[in-house]
């Protein structure tokens, strides 16, 4: 029934050369019953997290935003203060952590670059013609290297949903490969060692079923995926528990299969503490301590952070706070 | 020129298909006939038929129910003077050949009736469909003979049953007559099974047998051993239809009640998603 | 780590009286022999009230209060007001559900997690189902004028004790019977505060009586010579009996007794949810569920996967106090039950079969059973055939189709079955073949007011809810 529990890591390598092969493979993966997917989502839904849960949750979860701006309207100096914030979230509180990464289009990566330097927080720049990824290879890859180039140890690629719904997976998958490879920089393919790690969107609400959704997520995972991440934020349906669920079950079969641990990213949509606490039950529920840690498991988000800093300074006063008292960058 | 010399006809049980003799050899005097008089060990054997015909018969499409059961009437009809002969008034076995072309027709309409889609709080399928209990066994009523007889197995089988029948031990001819005309009506082996003899041998074998799914206890008319049927058939909970009151009236229309007694509800549920 | 703090409802909302009498004539009366029990709480054993132990005279008085309600005020009252009543009852328990919840979790153990998110709603729902039956009985299918039966004796379990008491008193009450209704006597109190909402609904003194008691209590009521209508859910040994007692009666009976149900699982099925579902049909309620999915047949391809699967998943279960809303097992019903869930595990365990549970602290007072797998388990072990009642799973293979609805209907019940499989046409075929009252394909425990729930053969006869569950409180 799984396939990751019966194949050996070497059988997966070659999937990748033959469209039959991996096509087989994908069709071969369990189905995933969305309305038994959707209840369980749900009922993880209705843990009740509170005092020292909810104060660990929370820091967690701060260290676990990819604190993203991505609108044609950004600049260099919405970016600095944006990477300011990731740095310091709460000026008043240096207890608090800071966040994992700044996630920016690649025009804004060395403005980014420049505040983080000699931080521990990462720097995420998506990538590939993000958001629709319609665009020739050579220029997806082009984009990838400069983003490197200029600083980002992250890369956010978008896959290719059109050819990955036409049934064309070897397309996706030596996108991804290629991808990847050219996270090595401008170095890429003498190296041999990447610089950046690579994140693949699959866009979940593209894919339209759960089925898909697992599919998408052991191709970009055999790839060579080290990140999956759910959505661009720009269609409608971004990041979902259920989706959530499934891409943590993949993982978690993945790993078994292979011995190799891929990180799980929603993204859009994430707005509140109570959001993001549900994610991490369903993290801690599905797949365990192991991902419970910003280097397996991220959020996609921008308004997230204010609000999981309302709910801390709740937590250490005792009295809720209003909008005024966070910055708005 | 000598008279002819007639023919007699030998009444014997019904049981799979096959017109056996009682295993115990005892006849008894029925109209100047000898009737076979069956054993415990008969109603067990009838059980044995009975349960090897369940699959076929249940599993056969309802369409394929009716028609053999259309074709039980349309053998009746032919068989009408054989009957009158036996004593049955002809209104009789004319009321008993329209019974039965009125459930053949029931046999792909109950479960359009008796089930149906249930409308669940949920994103779910649901569906509920009546399935025959399996087993019944039938205490046919002293009389009508004939119409007696047909309004309890004609319900029964319908929906996919198969029956032993303890015939009514005052009036067995018209029911070996019947079997006779069930054995050449396309309706397989072991779905109807007929026993003659004395209640008292029978039916307890029957309440207490543990491969009858229900019992349809309408020809007792003592209510003590009514009870006592009632108390054994408990055993392994079988369904139970009570005996009717005295004067009840066989020829008013049955209703739904003697087929759905005798039917187990199925709902099947299944998620609605993509 | 992410350790959940503790998150327990507050018990403040429920105020338990430290006694409770019996509910006659719309009246809270003291039984006529003084008697009383104790109800517990599984999970602390500590005495939540002193109740009224109802004795043969009490049966006597409710069963003649309710007669005289059905032939004075219930019978001749047109179906719209007794709609109207029920839809009263059904609003008031939507308001005090949080009440409902939190005293059905003291007084039987489950999770508050259940008795909120299930039990509750559930029992809400199912009046106000039946409460729209109560003006349209004509167009139910019964014939042009179906006639109520008249009392109605209703005996009722602990396991979902307010589910049941809705599953028994709306059909009965919407159809213009009146009830004389016994609850478990280890969990009677959502019943006596049932009672409560039928006087604060105004509901007509006699329509609905409670008696409180144990077997004998029930046994005076089943046995009452002017009831017209017995309804039992419980034990298949005690629904036996019952049959034989009324045997050679007019009551009409409808029996919902035990299970022993088959959860078969497919190599093509939705691996995760499927084991969703063997953890929901069998550790749901601790396993006190007549439906439950108690005996997993496991295609032998899948098994190892599959059960590995359902290791870590049982792994996740969170056992303790049932007020905690993340607790997922709560405490067993009572010292008896656990006792006979030990005595056949013990068996299973000198059968054998390889018992296997998750590390899982038990709490030092009550009664707990942590949740429990045996595999290699034949279908010729005591802990395959016999109803456990907790939170117990045996585990068996099968190679085809065919073998699996023959291990399936090898067993003298016959209420559920599950079936998990991606493929459409075999889950028609499988249930076509299935000898259960509910087939639940691809999900599993799910239940609905307009839905009909049942068995076949010694797990009962007679449906409850839908319109099917109309019939049992008609003179059809």
């Amino acid at each position: 029934m799984t396939a990751t529990a019966t194949s050996a890591r070497s059988d997966l390598s070659e999937l990748g050369r033959s469209e039959t092969a991996l096509r087989t493979f994908l069709h071969g993966l369990p189905g995933v019953d969305q309305v038994g997917a959707e209840q369980r989502a749900a009922q993880l839904g209705t843990r009740s997290i509170k005092t020292t849960a909810k104060a660990e949750a929370i820091d967690l979860a701060i260290r676990m935003v990819d604190l993203t701006t991505l609108e044609g309207a950004d600049t260099p100096g919405k970016v600095r203060a944006l990477a300011a914030k990731a740095l310091r979230p709460d000026p008043a509180d240096p207890s608090c952590p800071h966040v994992g990464a700044v996630c920016v289009y690649p025009s804004m990566v060395p403005y980014v670059a420049e505040v983080l330097r000699g931080s521990d927080v990462h720097l995420a720049s998506v990538a590939t013609s993000f958001p629709s990824g319609q665009a020739p290879l050579e220029i997806k890859l082009a984009d990838t290297r400069a983003a490197v180039e200029a600083g980002a140890d992250e890369i956010d690629m978008v896959i290719n949903r059109g050819a990955f719904l036409a049934g064309r997976y070897t397309e996706v998958y030596d996108e991804i490969v290629a991808t990847k490879e050219a996270c090595g920089g401008a170095d890429a393919g003498r190296q041999g060692r990447p610089r950046a790690h690579l994140k693949v969107i699959l866009e979940t609400g593209e894919l339209a079923t759960y089925d898909n959704v697992r599919r998408a997520s052991w191709l970009a995972m055999l790839a060579g995926a080290d990140f999956i991440k759910t959505s661009t934020g720009k269609v409608p349906v971004a990041a979902t528990l259920p989706v959530t669920l499934v891409m943590l079950e993949a993982v978690r079969d993945f790993r078994a299969a292979t011995g190799r641990q891929v990180g799980v990213k929603p993204a859009g949509g994430i707005k509140t503490t109570k959001d993001a606490i549900k994610y991490l039950v369903m993290v801690n529920e599905t797949v365990g301590p192991d991902w419970l840690h910003p280097d397996w498991f991220r959020f996609g988000a921008s308004s997230l952070l204010n609000d999981l800093l309302m709910q801390r300074t709740k937590l250490t006063t005792g009295v809720y706070a209003g909008p005024d008292y966070f910055t708005l960058d | 020129m000598s008279e002819r010399v007639a023919v007699r006809k030998t009444y014997k049980l019904f049981v799979g298909g096959k017109f056996p003799r009682s295993e115990s050899g005892r006849s008894y005097l029925v109209q100047d006939s000898n009737v076979s008089l069956a054993s415990r060990k008969d109603a067990r054997d009838a059980v044995v038929a009975a349960r090897a015909a369940v699959k076929g018969w249940a599993g056969a499409t309802a369409y394929n129910r009716g028609q053999i059961l259309y074709r039980v009437a349309e053998m009746l009809e032919g068989r009408r003077e054989q009957f009158v002969a036996l004593g049955v008034p002809g209104d009789e076995v004319d009321a008993a050949t329209d019974r039965w072309v009125w459930y053949a027709g029931w046999s792909d309409k109950l479960p359009q009736v008796y089930g149906g889609a249930n409308p669940v709080a949920g994103p779910y399928f649901n569906l509920s469909a009546p399935e025959p209990t399996g087993v019944v066994a039938v205490v046919a009523p002293e009389a009508p003979a004939l119409l007696g007889l047909v309004s309890v197995i004609a319900p029964a089988i319908v929906t996919g049953n198969t029956v032993v029948v303890a015939a009514s031990p005052t009036a067995p001819l018209a029911a070996v007559t019947l079997a006779e005309v069930l054995a050449t009506s396309d309706l397989p082996g072991g779905v109807v099974n007929i026993l003659t003899g004395r209640l008292s041998e029978t039916v307890p074998t029957l309440a207490a047998h543990m491969d009858v799914n229900a019992i349809d206890l309408t020809g007792v008319t003592d209510a003590e051993l009514a009870a006592d049927m009632e108390v054994k058939a408990a055993e392994n909970l079988k369904r139970v239809l009570r005996p009717v009151s005295a004067g009840h009236d066989w020829s008013a229309d049955p209703g739904l009640g003697r087929m759905t007694a005798l039917l187990e509800t199925k709902t099947v549920w299944h998620p609605k998603g993509v | 780590m992410f350790e959940y703090a503790p998150a327990p409802e507050s018990r403040s909302v429920v105020d338990i009286k430290a006694s409770s009498g019996l509910f006659i004539n719309g009246e809270f009366v003291d039984p006529a022999d003084g008697g009383s029990f104790k109800s517990i709480n599984p999970a602390s054993e500590e005495v939540l009230a002193e109740v009224a132990e109802g004795g043969a005279q009490d049966v006597d008085r409710a069963v003649r209060a309710a007669r005289k309600a059905y032939e004075k005020v219930w019978g001749p009252m047109p179906g719209r007001d007794r709609a109207k009543y029920l839809f009263r009852i059904a609003r008031i328990i939507q308001e005090r559900s949080r009440e409902l919840a939190v005293l059905e979790s003291l007084d039987n153990g489950k999770p508050i997690r259940e008795s909120r998110d299930v039990d509750l709603p559930l029992v809400a729902a199912h009046f106000f189902y039946y409460a729209g039956w109560a003006d349209k009985l004509p167009y139910a299918g019964f014939g042009a004028n179906p006639r109520p039966l008249g009392v109605a004796a209703q005996v009722i379990p602990w396991n979902f004790p307010l589910l049941m008491l809705a599953w028994k008193i709306a059909p009965a009450l919407a159809a213009g019977n009146t009830v004389v209704l016994k609850p478990a006597e280890t969990t009677p109190l959502t019943a006596s505060l049932f009672a409560e909402i039928c006087q604060q609904a105004d509901l007509p003194a006699g329509v609905v009586n409670i008696v409180t008691g144990a077997g004998e209590t029930g046994r005076a009521l089943v046995e009452h010579a002017d009831v017209d209508k017995v309804a039992f859910t419980g034990s298949t040994d005690v629904g036996r009996a019952i049959a034989r007692a009324v045997a050679g009666s007019r009551k009409k009976l409808t029996l919902e007794l035990g299970g022993k149900a088959a959860n078969i699982v497919f190599d093509d099925a939705p691996v995760d949810q499927a084991v969703e579902g063997i953890v929901n049909g069998i550790f749901f309620n601790q396993g006190h569920v007549c439906c439950a999915g108690s005996r997993l047949l496991i295609q032998e391809s899948v098994a190892e996967q599959v059960l590995e699967s359902l290791k870590r998943r049982m792994a996740q279960l969170r056992l303790g106090d049932p007020l905690d809303k993340n607790t997922d097992i709560g405490a067993i019903n009572s010292a008896a039950q656990l006792s006979r869930i030990r005595e056949l595990t013990t068996a299973g365990a000198a059968e054998g079969a390889q018992q296997w549970s998750p590390p899982c602290e038990l709490p030092e007072r009550g009664f707990w059973f942590a949740p429990t797998i045996f595999t290699g388990v034949t279908q010729a072990h005591r802990i395959a055939r016999e109803e456990i009642f907790g939170p117990v799973l045996s585990v068996l293979t099968f190679r085809t189709p065919a073998e699996a609805v023959e291990k399936a209907n090898n067993t003298p019940y016959g209420l559920s079955a599950g079936i998990w499989t991606e493929k459409g046409s075999r889950i028609l075929w499988m249930a076509d073949r299935l000898r259960a009252g509910v087939v639940w394909a691809n999900t599993f425990n799910k239940f609905d007011p307009t839905s009909p729930f049942g068995g076949y053969k010694e797990s009962g006869y007679g449906r409850e809810g839908g319109r099917h569950g109309l019939e049992a409180y008609l003179n059809v």
